[in-house]
């Protein structure tokens, strides 16, 4: 009989991804609710000082596998050791958070245990019949779906920052479990040559609580240095509109919308920017957004909760003094 | 070399979304068009051609209106297509479709299959990575730049915060993004060729499978239609005052900052 929420972790050099947190803190909820054991499961290299900081996020059980074949993200050793370690286990459900990794991970892992997969899942809900139901935006947010599964384990991936990270609790003790890492050779396809990721005070911009994004209101790339510096008096990601990216004035990597990032910050702070529809596909789901524009037409002004309708090259500037003085 | 590229026709970007009398997304009179991942994809694939030789072969599923976007990919370029078409494929999930679409791949040659990152429709992500799994090769996800040699290919994917360089043996699908090209638009005598390309349409009975082997793992509670976001408050003033109350709102009503 399946048992238990397992949460699979993501780190990077020894780094627990927010996300991680994210799913811990509303796991521990589900697994209150419901009576069911809350797991973490951690794969990676030099991992074990990792156990301690997650148990204080509420894990009943953390499941260690370090290995070196495990330091870097692997599709195939991934798969590997973590379809092993459910067959066992058994668990009801396994989340993960919906990164570059568990996009890439779980559709895998669901098609060889052979089970279902709820991918981008903006909402989590239990169910008395089915265990857990969950809420995705399809469409680009336009519909939900709410779908579930009488297949264990129903796998899921979350969107990060859908969930509130719970405070730690010091006293929380969990039971610590190392398992060998059991790696297919066979799965072992594909040879990484290199990781590049580019060193930056800010945010990655998919797990950023706060977002300041600029459009082709910038009119240039050396106008972005004013959000950069808007960013980070708050602590945020610097984002931007497909029309800044295909002017060259911002990396890709940067693009919020369809065909860029799908993002869900606290605040989304966007200057200059109209609101294509393709761009509301990826930050609609923010929680507050903010829109600095000079048409009071601009069509996100229709999405924004609050909006100023002024020159960006004068507003932002002041915004940033402004924070500047609250953070006194 | 044999290269197959999956695509997937959807509603357009702009198209509204409706509830049916049956709760199901309402299809009526939208506008369809290539899933614009996918397009990433037949691109790459019809370069992979130009450089290389060999065919290209355009796989998809769906009822008659899909040839349309089947017949645009042959415009572009793309060799022939197979669409299999079948009622039971409305009343499947990702697993039952990769499970289709690797049974139709068997018929075939393959050295490389391409297809989008995600379909923005149901902007689920799973069926190219399933369908490599089921097929027992390797995929790499969200590429950004290909380049292959010999049965090798050594291949750039976007990560969060960076992008990765691995190396994979052929064959292998690859899902592909924004950044990897610039898909071309069909030429006039594109167009007309692509009318008189293959384009073989093959039910489930054909490939050998019954609607039990489409069984699906996921079952959908409801779909719904959020309420619109609402326009908030416009903050008047001259900047300098607006700046300084929208600070002031955040911090004090949305409680951040």
């Amino acid at each position: 009989m399946a048992k238990g929420i397992w949460i699979i972790f993501e780190q990077r050099n020894s780094e627990i991804r927010k996300v991680s947190l994210e799913l811990l803190s509303q796991g521990r909820k589900i697994a209150d609710e419901t009576g069911e054991p809350l797991v973490a499961v951690v794969l990676g290299h030099g991992i074990e000082g990792l156990a301690k900081e997650v148990a204080t996020y509420g894990a009943d059980k953390i499941i260690l596998v370090d290995d070196e074949k495990l330091a870097e993200y692997s599709t195939g050793a991934y798969t590997s050791v973590l379809n092993k370690l459910i067959r066992e286990g058994e668990p009801q459900a396994v989340l993960m958070g919906n990164t570059a990794l568990g996009k890439d991970l779980a559709p895998r892992l669901a098609q060889r245990l052979g089970v279902g997969l709820a991918s981008d899942c903006t909402g989590m809900e239990t169910d008395a019949t089915s265990f857990l139901s969950f809420i995705r935006p399809i469409y680009s947010g336009k519909a939900f779906t709410q779908v579930t599964s009488n297949v264990r384990p129903i796998l899921a991936t979350i969107r990060p920052n859908t969930f509130t990270v719970a405070a730690p609790d010091a006293s929380h003790q969990a039971e610590i479990v190392k398992e060998t890492a059991s790696i297919d050779p066979a799965d072992l396809r594909a040879i990484l040559k290199e990781v590049a990721i580019a060193a930056s005070k800010r945010p990655e911009l998919t797990e950023a609580d706060i977002i300041v994004s600029g459009g082709r209101g910038m009119k240039n790339p050396e106008n972005f240095a004013i959000l950069e510096q808007l960013a980070d008096v708050i602590g945020g990601a610097v984002g931007t509109s497909r029309a800044a990216v295909d002017a060259g004035w911002r990396e890709l990597k940067f693009q919020v919308g369809q065909t860029g990032k799908t993002v869900s910050p606290t605040l989304y702070i966007a200057c200059g920017i109209s609101g294509a529809i393709q761009h509301l596909a990826g930050m609609g789901s923010s929680k507050f957004i903010v829109a600095i524009n000079k048409d009071p037409e601009a069509n996100i002004f229709t999405i924004a909760d609050y909006g100023i309708v002024g020159d960006l090259f004068e507003v932002v500037p002041l915004l940033t003094e402004e924070f500047k003085k609250l953070s006194k | 070399m044999n290269i197959v590229v999956c695509i997937k026709q959807t509603f357009n970007t702009e198209a509204k979304i409706v509830l049916d009398s049956n709760g199901k997304i309402e299809d009526k009179g939208v506008n369809l068009i290539i899933n614009p991942y996918d397009e990433y994809a037949i691109e790459e694939g019809i370069k992979l051609k130009e450089k290389f030789g060999g065919s290209v072969t355009v796989v998809s599923m769906g009822g008659t209106t899909v040839q349309a976007a089947m017949r645009t990919s042959m415009a572009m370029g793309i060799d022939k297509g197979i669409l299999i078409s079948d009622p039971a494929l409305e009343n499947t999930d990702e697993h039952g479709r990769a499970v289709v679409l690797a049974k139709a791949l068997s018929t075939i040659p393959y050295d490389i299959i391409l297809s989008g990152r995600m379909a923005i429709d149901d902007c689920s992500s799973q069926l190219a990575i399933r369908l490599a799994e089921i097929l027992n090769i390797p995929s790499v996800s969200s590429v950004i730049k290909l380049e292959i040699e010999g049965t090798q290919a050594t291949i750039t994917k976007e990560i969060d915060g960076g992008t990765k360089i691995v190396e994979v043996a052929l064959p292998a699908v690859i899902t592909t993004t924004k950044g990897l090209n610039e898909p071309r638009y069909p030429s006039v005598a594109g167009i007309m060729k692509s009318k008189k390309k293959e384009l073989k349409i093959v039910t489930l009975a054909e490939l050998g499978l019954s609607s039990e082997d489409l069984t699906p793992k996921m079952n959908v509670v409801k779909h719904s239609i959020p309420d619109a976001r609402k326009a908030g408050q416009k903050i008047a003033g001259e900047p300098a005052q607006a700046a300084q109350e929208l600070a002031r709102l955040l911090r004090e009503e949305a409680k951040i900052l």
